[in-house]
């Protein structure tokens, strides 16, 4: 009972298949995408996860008083470790001191609400747990009222509950003291949610559940695993993407003390050793000869030449209506612009790790991921396991962004192959320039856009091109993402963007090219690229037409009142079109994306060509707000990643090779470059959306313009760097 | 064997010479408090203090802290200065994923031992060195004020 190590799913409550009814909510979950990946979990997945979930699974009423919330969702900085108890709590009536909170395992219960497979991504934790969560908390209450009702002899109805207890008249049980009663009941077939207005926790800006131990260095992440036996590897890797071992002399590298072993795994040489420091220096005096593979000539600037050739010709049709052509010849003007998009780095700042114990019939992995699911199914394949042999435990992410939620599965397959080839429990580290040069990148992006306008200066005719990989293709995701040729992710916040549905004659078009580089989801996937582009744009076309920055977008955004109503508050609250001291200069951006509306407005001034931001003003509709703060923090997080790539992050490659390898050439934001953040929230009862990467989007325009407005100079290739010197 | 002093005790551990202090902490002695970011002193995860100053253990030997002592993150629970940090850390609710802040905790610590009352320059110069990536920079800003306030 209060041995939440203990993760036998159906030990407290007896769960029987429910329906849904009777449930009292104001707040609806948006319209997700629905989809079962082939191969992946058991054939009803969906329908477990539209069932009313086992309370559980979810969450353990201790004898101690304890309610210990399993998590569905891996912590990754995003504070869902606060924010899925907060649901609970609140329904279940819970002393909020007695939470403890659990990554959950790798299991079916736990499969992503919307997207039929265990993950964190998507920005979609809260709202896509909104219902289960609360239901949870609501099942369990009922649970426990219905025990207390039987041990006092009263109607279950005349029981309240607060703080942890049941309390009939003058009369108190604790939720402890009624666990294992509770726990031989039969659970209700409905329950009733609370009416928002007798929430007294969610909406309430509440302080982070994992905050202590982050405090004092006690939280355990990945890289923190160790038990007796545990080795440590690191894996020599083609310098080349798609280069393989041609052979390799290990002599050198097993004389390093505390080196014990060197294998051959499909992704290079692994050096396995008492601990990291013996490992990277056997690492380094191995002697490897590779085969580099086609990739062996890839090179930035000929890629950039050859989108650019492939942009010059219509791509797969993403958008489409009217007539551009007829539409273009009767234009007053045509404003036409290319902007060019680098690779670039997750780089959290825990390197990749993966710890794996292998036995005759099952594999233990303790690893920070966002996709347990197809790490368990990898782990199972390369090993002839059952998927549900391999244990996944999941610690604290040291930052993921993205990169830990890999379809491909690449390092938790890769820690798999070594501690099989080595015949003992090992950990696979990566060092920060593995990380750099281990590829899985937001791809490289072009896109042209030739656009005509009226007389008014707004546009009648919108061609768009983009150029770059598609990072579903090869995927399970590919037959749900990919839909003749298109990658919907690849032209999300172009394809569906309200400036270029609102041209009537419009054309978005999509090239898709292979280049070898392997590419990844990364912070606001497609919006990453597309914001900057489109917002870029709209800029453009605001000069020319001699308008203002926020009045054109004003005028252009007329029917997207959740747009309008970010704008309008970002723009007050930043003060817009007032004096500001002098040098200092605003651009605004404005964008949708995970089912959320940010603005923001940049102050920026322009020093011999360097750029400095001195304030952002972020302004953010994403329906409900669970915990204002932690929305807050995830709007600071997302201006320090955007900011950081704006100005400085590119992976460029050379001869094959990536050119960068640590923090010192692949640059990211640092304290002396944080600009002041003012977060200001909607308050509204709309469809709820994501925080996690939506206040990302906005921030390179928002600057960019800013800089156009300072110095007249168009940014169009990002990262800024050293353009204005 | 090298004795180090750690946390105020004398620990006897089989490290090479040239093993940086983090890999001793973190492998040999299993304080993983201390983190490992970057390995070339560019990101500050690994800093801990060496006889009060912060250093980065990732490209500090073991021969170097002899004779000397190694304060860890485990440790600024029992330091004054530390613990107004600690305690402005979870007023300003300053973390996220979390991995950085042992080292953020450590400059920020560092800096107002010697500098009672940093100014935003004096934070930019201290705190630079150490990256967060999920951005946790201006809540870092406000509770090294707040801690230099309660501290004062």
């Amino acid at each position: 009972m209060n041995s939440p190590l203990n993760i036998s799913r159906r030990t407290f409550i007896k769960a029987t298949a429910l329906a849904v009814g009777g449930l009292v909510i104001a707040f609806s979950i948006p319209n997700a995408k629905r989809f079962l990946l082939p191969g992946i979990s058991d054939a009803n997945a969906s329908e477990e996860a539209s069932k009313l979930p086992t309370p559980n699974a979810f969450l353990r009423v201790g004898t101690d008083n304890t309610i210990t919330v399993m998590l569905a969702h891996s912590e990754m900085g995003q504070s869902i470790w606060t924010t899925l108890p907060m649901l609970i709590a609140e329904e279940l009536d819970a002393d909020w001191s007695k939470i403890k909170v659990m990554h959950a395992p790798a299991a079916p219960e736990y499969i992503h609400t919307a997207y039929g497979i265990q993950i964190t991504g998507g920005s979609s934790t809260t709202w896509s747990e909104f219902d289960r969560y609360r239901q949870a908390g609501a099942l369990t209450r009922a649970l426990l009222v219905n025990a207390a009702a039987k041990k006092l002899g009263v109607a279950a109805e005349s029981i309240k509950t607060e703080n942890g207890f049941a309390i009939s008249g003058d009369k108190k049980i604790s939720y402890g003291d009624l666990a294992e009663a509770a726990a031989k009941l039969e659970t209700p077939k409905a329950v009733t949610l609370k009416e928002p207005k007798d929430w007294k926790i969610i909406g309430k800006a509440t302080k982070r559940l994992d905050g202590p131990e982050k405090i004092n260095g006690t939280a355990i992440f990945g890289q923190d695993v160790h038990f007796d036996g545990l080795m440590t590897a690191m894996v020599a890797r083609s310098p080349v993407f798609g280069g393989s071992v041609k052979s390799f002399d290990a002599s050198a590298a097993k004389k390093i003390k505390g080196v014990h072993q060197v294998v051959q795994v499909p992704t290079g040489v692994a050096v396995i050793a008492d601990n990291y420091w013996a490992a990277k220096q056997g690492r380094d005096a191995l002697k490897v000869e590779w085969n580099l593979g086609p990739n062996a000539g890839l090179d930035s600037k000929a890629l950039v030449s050859e989108y650019r050739k492939m942009a010059a010709t219509q791509g797969l049709p993403a958008a489409k209506a009217g007539d551009i052509k007829t539409a273009a010849s009767k234009a007053t003007k045509i404003i036409e612009a290319e902007y060019v998009l680098p690779y670039l780095a997750h780089s959290p700042m825990e390197p990749l790790n993966c710890s794996v114990r292998i036995s005759q019939d099952s594999c233990e992995i303790w690893t920070g991921t966002q996709m347990q699911g197809t790490d368990q199914q990898a782990a199972a394949k390369i090993l002839g396991l059952k998927p549900e042999q391999v244990k996944i435990h999941t610690l604290f992410l040291g930052g993921g962004f993205g990169r830990r939620a890999n379809p491909a599965a690449d390092f938790v397959s890769e820690a798999v192959q070594v501690a099989k080839a080595a015949g003992v429990p090992v950990k696979t580290v990566w060092s920060r320039e593995d990380d750099v040069k281990g590829g899985y990148y937001r791809p490289m992006y072009l896109h042209q856009a030739k656009i005509a306008v009226d007389a008014k200066g707004l546009p009648v005719a919108w061609e768009h091109t983009a150029v770059g990989q598609s990072i579903m293709l090869g995927t399970p995701f590919e037959a749900f993402q990919i839909k003749d040729g298109v990658d919907a992710t690849s032209v999300e916040g172009v394809a569906d963007s309200p400036y270029i549905k609102g041209t009537p004659n419009h054309l978005v078009s999509l090239h898709t090219p292979k280049t070898g580089v392997p590419v990844l989801w990364w912070r606001s996937v497609g919006h990453s690229h597309s914001a900057f582009v489109m917002e870029s744009l709209v800029d453009e076309l605001a000069h020319a037409a001699g308008k203002d920055s926020l009045e054109y977008r004003r005028a252009l955004l007329n029917d997207h009142p959740r747009h309008l109503a970010t704008l309008n508050l970002a723009a007050e609250k930043a003060s817009w079109g007032k004096p500001l001291p002098k040098g200092v200069f605003r651009g605004i951006a404005v964008h949708e994306s995970f089912g959320s509306f940010v603005t923001q407005v940049a102050e920026v001034s322009v020093n011999k060509g360097e750029v400095k931001v001195h304030r952002m003003v972020c302004a953010i509709d994403c329906g409900l707000s669970v915990n204002p703060d932690s929305l807050k923090a995830q709007m600071e997080s997302c201006i320090s990643f955007g900011l950081g790539a704006a100005m400085q992050s590119e992976i460029t490659f050379k001869d094959g090779m990536v050119e960068q390898s640590n923090f010192h050439d692949y640059k990211v934001m640092r304290m002396a470059d944080m600009p002041k953040v003012e977060v200001y929230i909607v308050q509204n009862t709309e469809k709820m959306g994501g925080v996690g990467e939506p206040g990302l989007p906005p921030v390179a325009p928002a600057v960019t313009n800013a800089v156009f407005a300072a110095t007249g100079k168009r940014i169009r290739t990002l990262p800024i760097g050293n353009q204005l010197a | 064997m090298i004795t180090l002093n750690i946390n105020g005790k004398d620990v006897q551990l089989d490290a090479p010479d040239d093993m940086p202090i983090l890999w001793a902490l973190r492998d040999v002695v299993h304080l993983t408090g201390t983190k490992f970011g970057c390995g070339m002193a560019q990101c500050g995860a690994c800093t801990v203090h060496l006889d009060g100053q912060a250093i980065r253990s990732c490209v500090t030997p073991v021969t170097a802290a002899v004779g000397k002592k190694i304060t860890t993150i485990e440790h600024m629970q029992n330091d004054k200065v530390g613990q107004a940090v600690q305690a402005a850390w979870s007023a300003v609710d300053v973390v996220q994923c979390g991995y950085c802040q042992s080292g953020q905790i450590m400059a920020a610590t560092a800096l107002l031992t010697s500098n009672k009352k940093p100014t935003d320059d004096d934070i930019d110069a201290a705190m630079s060195g150490n990256i967060c990536r999920c951005g946790t920079y201006p809540r870092i800003r406000a509770a090294i004020h707040e801690a230099a306030n309660k501290l004062a």
